[in-house]
């Protein structure tokens, strides 16, 4: 018997018992939406991390001097007071290894905290305060819709300027020009000398939520205590240079910290990899639960499908006697009941692929989880369902091609 | 003709069977269901099997069917001995040399009176065209090329033992083997099926009966009766 016989025969049979189709459907559906879902939501989240969110926070070919990580997974107790009781990165730490360094690189001074922007009786709160030197714009990629950003003379001066993010400027002088106009930031007065370009959401949090004031501005004062900074930021031409730049910092900061070979970093080099390390942590878990929630309703659904097959074996073995008596062979028999097995399950595999597409467009929608959905789990989706089906119709229709014709012929 | 053991038959016996037995295994006891039933058939010959039930006239039937195996001796079909085939090649033997007719007709409720003739063909592994136009016409040979698009339920009994001949006869068989066909058919439409049989025969189709009924054998050029697992009486009837 031709497979296309076999498929089309499957489709009559399920199609007349559309109900109890239906219903061995629902858990190869579950499984297999379930499957899409989770994959397009960690593939998303994969993209947003590798693409956007290592770039965002730490760039290309960047390195950030700290005295602590800033992402870590799980950190002990003594751990976090060991990182607590290192000497803060100063002033003259940050001059003495930008000065130092032989590599060609561009370099930044950030020091950052939550803190309240306040223009115009309105109030922009928790945003971001960011105290920086002026090449903080290229090296975080900020572009400078409004205005310009402040000069590398305004932050030797300290002069109070500041850069803001357009929500920031968007609340605060809604439909009017905020550049020249003030806005303060701890009670004090800075005017607005740029905006930066609209940037968009994280995980639902704004990206556009800041204020960028010169790091020698009043504004240290609400950051960092005095000569302190957060992280200096340094930025090389490759990964090569990057490197060589790592290495001379570490070798600056060392020496300048008078730390014998036997001592360990009391700072440390993180670059964007630390970031996706921090996410690959994440992304074990999900890789360990996620199939096994896929595993366990794959499963059902294909007990489900089991013992609708063998309920299928039992009431037409009959038909099954008829059969052979025209002269099926096992193996006709047997590809009966498996392809119309696969079919249920590649049926519900389908609607699965469908509803897990659904989802992911969905969720991208209505939530900030950013999903991206990726042809491999589509076709594994189908795949997965249709070897569920495989594995469910085996035993009832290997039992189905036993049947002796003349029992089952006889069978009412 | 005599026919001894490692002799082959003749090219114009259809059906040879030699000393078949069959015993069953029932757990405590051995029954024997047929004790050593020898029996020709030529071709274009119309035999009724007559015997009361317990007489082993279905498992008579299930042998020469290819549906099951003899615990011994021979059973040639066709010149091909077939008494100990494997399944997969009984199955080929079915298909080809052997047109069912039952009782309960065995029509698939959902599928329509072509596609339960074209059922032997599909497991010939004929293609589609191929397929439909022998079905349309083993149904119009039984007088039912206008029902063909219609399901089992729409059909009378007697238009769907119809359809179960065309499905017996469309691959063309060596024997059409019908058991009980009028059983379950009222005495005018099993008049019908009678002269079904009757022409087919004319046409040189070689028809084998199982029936209990004396009227209905009596349309059998041949009545075997069986009696106890041996074959009791054997006559020709003067046409």
């Amino acid at each position: 018997m031709a497979l296309l016989d076999a498929v089309r025969l499957a489709w009559q049979t399920l199609r007349a018992q559309k109900l109890k189709s239906g219903f061995s459907l629902i858990g190869v559906f579950i499984g297999v939406s379930f499957f899409i879902g989770a994959w397009s939501i960690t593939n998303g989240i994969n993209i947003y991390m590798t693409e956007k969110f290592a770039g965002t926070v730490i760039g290309v070919n960047t390195f950030h001097l700290r005295r602590r990580p800033a992402f870590t997974p799980h950190v002990s107790d003594s751990m976090w007071r060991a990182w607590a009781r290192r000497p803060r990165i100063r002033f003259s730490d940050a001059e003495a290894v930008s000065e130092g360094l032989t590599v060609p690189v561009i370099t930044a001074w950030q020091s950052s905290d939550n803190g309240d922007i306040e223009a115009n009786g309105k109030t922009v709160r928790a945003a971001e305060i960011v105290g920086a030197t002026e090449r903080y714009f290229d090296i975080k990629n900020l572009t400078i819709a409004q205005g310009r950003p402040f000069s590398a003379q305004e932050v030797r001066s300290g002069v109070p300027v500041v850069v803001v993010g357009s929500e920031v400027a968007q609340k605060l002088y809604p439909g009017r020009d905020p550049i020249g106009k003030t806005v303060r930031l701890g009670g004090r007065p800075y005017r607005i000398v740029g905006v930066v370009a609209e940037q968009g959401k994280l995980f639902g949090f704004s990206l556009d939520r800041f204020a960028v004031a010169p790091a020698l501005s009043p504004v240290q004062d609400l950051v960092n205590p005095p000569g302190v900074v957060d992280a200096l930021i340094v930025k090389a031409n490759s990964e090569m240079e990057m490197r060589e730049a790592m290495s001379q910092a570490e070798g600056i900061m060392r020496s300048r910290r008078h730390l014998r070979p036997a001592q360990g970093n009391t700072f440390v080099l993180e670059t964007s990899e630390g970031v996706l390390e921090f996410w690959a942590g994440i992304q074990k878990v999900l890789f360990m639960f996620g199939p096994m929630v896929v595993l366990v309703s794959l499963v059902v659904g294909g007990i489900v499908i089991m013992n609708i097959m063998f309920m299928a074996v039992a009431e037409r073995t009959r038909e099954i006697g008829l059969r052979k008596s025209l002269g099926a062979r096992r193996r006709d028999i047997l590809r009966q009941f498996l392809v119309e097995s696969v079919t249920l399950a590649g049926l519900g595999g389908a609607a699965g692929v469908l509803f897990g597409v659904l989802l992911t467009v969905a969720l991208k929608a209505i939530s900030p989880l950013p999903t991206a959905l990726s042809g491999v789990s589509v076709v594994l989706g189908l795949l997965v369902g249709g070897l569920t089906g495989v594995a469910a119709g085996i035993i009832p229709a290997s039992r189905a091609s036993k049947l002796d014709p003349i029992t089952a012929l006889r069978q009412e | 003709m005599n026919f001894r053991t490692g002799d082959t038959p003749t090219p114009d016996i259809v059906i040879l069977a030699h000393k078949l037995t069959r015993e069953y295994d029932m757990g405590l006891e051995l029954v024997r269901a047929l004790r050593g039933v020898s029996v020709q058939i030529r071709k274009n010959e119309y035999v009724a099997v007559m015997g009361p039930s317990g007489s082993g006239k279905s498992t008579l039937m299930n042998l020469i069917g290819c549906l099951d195996t003899p615990t011994s001796g021979e059973y040639w079909l066709n010149g091909q001995q077939v008494s100990d085939l494997r399944d997969d090649e009984l199955a080929r033997i079915r298909n080809k040399e052997i047109g069912f007719v039952f009782q309960t007709f065995n029509l698939l409720p959902r599928a329509d009176a072509l596609h339960n003739v074209e059922l032997p063909l599909i497991y010939a592994g004929m293609s589609g065209r191929a397929r439909r136009e022998r079905a349309e016409y083993a149904l119009a040979r039984v007088g039912l090329a206008d029902r063909m698009d219609h399901k089992p339920n729409e059909l009378s009994g007697g238009q769907r033992q119809r359809v179960a001949i065309a499905r017996a006869l469309v691959n063309d068989p060596s024997i059409l083997l019908a058991d009980e066909p009028t059983g379950n058919l009222d005495s005018t439409t099993s008049g019908e099926i009678m002269a079904v049989f009757a022409d087919l025969h004319r046409q040189g189709q070689t028809v084998v009966m199982v029936t209990h009924e004396h009227d209905i054998a009596a349309h059998a050029a041949r009545v075997i009766t069986l009696r106890d697992g041996i074959v009791a009486t054997d006559q020709l009837k003067a046409a």
